[in-house]
């Protein structure tokens, strides 16, 4: 009786304790952007000084500092504008592909969507040589449009997949209904199915636009004028002044660019992870 | 209307190939484009002499492998990709596989900590990877701070974590694993809710233990899931550049360079596309084999 009365207790101390060690390691380099936001440059810059606290009173200095003297609120509207662009270009060509591999071409459909899945496995480390040289013969060198052009091709993959997913899960009766009322097989798909697929389409969306904010190497290869960077390049290539960082606004940089992103992330992870993990789990 | 059911049925069923590739080709056309294309260019490449600026472009067989398998950097830096991989992964799969059954159970605050345990995963990797850069800075770090006020250090004495090449090997397969345990462990927490509880609870009442559940029952039931965490891990690291041109852009001394990183120091920054095309040929293998042993998985979910 004692025995698992015992077991359960350091059972219970052990779950703690990993939970707690785990969650400390790996948001702690958030917390650290957060202190580093708001300290003080004296404070920030005194070694003996605890790092862990603030130590002056807090400061707004660095937040303006990021604000109105570096090109940072242009970095996020571009992100957001390639963002926007990239996530309209993939549903376009994902969700009638989609469709199609899953309801229109049988078993063969099935076979291309896994081939489709594949191309997701082609990193752009393997590709952004000979792309820079197409982006350039293209005219289309330093400027947004070269990451536009070249960004679906992760984006419409994954997309497809999970799209592939969802719509295995819509009952084939309700397309037959449709059918029977009068509708052509695609206005069946634009009628009926689109509609009720919002949530899978939500998805696609939510992760292409995380996908877009988190490449670096295509936007490092193609972009080299700091107006045109994308805000995953520009924070770290160009808030560094000759070998001066600017520790605070850095930070502060990342952390306001992370945080909304890693939350809409969050919302959607189950399904993202869904997609990763057909084949292992039934 | 009974008797037109089977019927519309048919109707239903029926595929129709022709609207369907209608509907696929303009994605299947675009990844060609931008996949395949590209991918041939990169192949034509690593048997050229073909530079940035230069317009002349010449046959030169396997001359750009041979010089680049004598070249120091590149075996340095083939080293480094395997290594940093492995250890990566190694130390992913333990850490995520604890964290997933901590994280099984409902607690008060879960939801909570599944956002702050997931941060790294789900902000972008050249922002997390830039607050690293931060902790771990030669003079300011938080780190060689600690360890003075532990009288481990002497002030001033502490070792530079960017600037010593153990020491930024080791940085660099840290931050790799710190940003990778969120996503291991949430695929393994997805695979976890496969495995019938009935099993585990039956071994406890057996009179089984902790470890002997674990290493009997948790683990062989919970390895297609594992093998799915490791391959996209392994790809994830073997083909990230971000961490290390963040971190040490490769230094010091190349001590940790690594394909990709190599590939555009080469490529990109040197002008010399024709030998970074060829470095960047050499991930092809490992994503060769990665495709096949995932292929495999999917297929036998398909028979089973």
């Amino acid at each position: 009786m004692m025995r698992t009365g015992l077991r359960k207790s350091s059972a219970r101390i052990a779950h703690g304790t990993v939970l707690i060690v785990f969650t400390v390691l790996l948001a702690f380099p958030f917390y650290w952007m957060l202190i580093a936001t708001f300290k003080q440059n004296l404070d920030l810059y005194t070694v003996e000084n605890n790092p862990f606290i603030l130590n002056a009173k807090p400061t707004l200095d660095h937040l303006r500092l990021l604000f109105n003297e570096t090109r940072y609120v242009r970095w996020l509207g571009n992100t957001a504008l390639v963002g926007v662009i990239v996530v309209s270009i993939t549903l376009l060509l994902a969700i009638p592909a989609a469709y199609a591999l899953t309801r229109l071409t049988g078993r063969w459909g099935q076979r291309l969507g896994i081939g489709i899945f594949l191309t997701y496995l082609v990193p752009p480390t393997l590709l952004f040589i000979p792309l820079s040289r197409v982006v350039a013969l293209l005219g289309l060198q330093d400027t947004i449009w070269s990451v536009v052009l070249v960004y679906p091709s992760f984006t419409i993959p994954f997309s497809i997949w999970l799209l592939m997913a969802f719509f295995k899960s819509i009952p084939r009766e309700l397309e037959d209904a449709a059918m029977v009322d009068g509708l052509t097989r695609f206005g069946a798909f634009v009628k009926m199915v689109i509609p009720i697929s919002t949530s899978g389409i939500l998805t696609v969306v939510i992760f292409t636009f995380t996908l877009v904010t988190q490449e670096f190497v295509y936007a490092l290869t193609f972009i080299s004028p700091e107006s045109q960077q994308m805000v995953g390049v520009g924070i770290p290539i160009f808030l560094v002044r000759g070998d001066v960082y600017f520790w605070s606004s850095l930070m502060a940089a990342c952390l306001i660019a992370s945080l909304p992103i890693a939350f809409l992330y969050n919302l959607f992870l189950d399904r993202f992870i869904a997609g990763f993990t057909v084949g292992a789990i039934k | 209307m009974a008797i037109a059911g089977p019927k519309i049925r048919s109707i239903g069923a029926a595929q129709s190939p022709l609207l369907g590739a209608a509907m696929f080709s303009p994605a299947v056309l675009y990844l060609v484009l931008v996949i395949g294309a590209p991918f041939a260019l990169a192949v034509f490449y690593a048997f050229s002499d073909a530079r940035i600026g230069s317009t002349g472009l010449h046959f030169v067989g396997l001359e750009n492998f041979r010089s680049i398998l004598q070249s120091p950097s590149f075996r340095m830096a083939l080293k480094n990709s395997v290594v940093f991989t492995v250890c990566a992964q190694i130390i992913v799969v333990v850490c995520s596989g604890a964290l997933s059954i901590a994280l099984e159970k409902p607690f008060r605050g879960r939801g909570l900590v599944r956002f702050l345990i997931l941060l790294p995963w789900v902000a972008p990797v050249s922002l997390g990877s830039i607050g690293w850069k931060w902790i771990l800075d030669s003079i300011y770090s938080v780190i060689t701070w600690v360890l003075i006020w532990l009288h481990i250090y002497k002030p001033y004495s502490a070792p530079m974590w960017l600037g010593e090449p153990h020491l930024a090997m080791a940085s660099v397969i840290l931050v790799h694993c710190w940003r990778l345990i969120p996503f291991s462990t949430v695929v393994m927490l997805a695979g976890r809710t496969a495995i019938p509880k009935e099993i585990p609870e039956a071994a406890a009442i057996d009179g089984a233990g902790f470890w002997r559940t674990l290493f009997q029952i948790n683990l062989p039931m919970m390895l297609p899931i594992i093998n799915v965490a490791v391959l996209f891990g392994t790809i994830f690291t073997f083909t990230d550049m971000t961490v290390v041109y963040i971190l040490t852009a490769g230094g010091p001394f190349d001590s940790t360079q690594t394909l990709p990183s190599l590939a555009f120091a080469t490529g990109i920054q040197g002008s010399d596309l024709a030998a970074g095309a060829a470095i960047s040929l050499f991930l092809v293998p490992v994503l060769v084999l990665i495709a096949y042993l995932m292929l495999r998985m999917a297929h036998r979910a398909e028979v089973v």
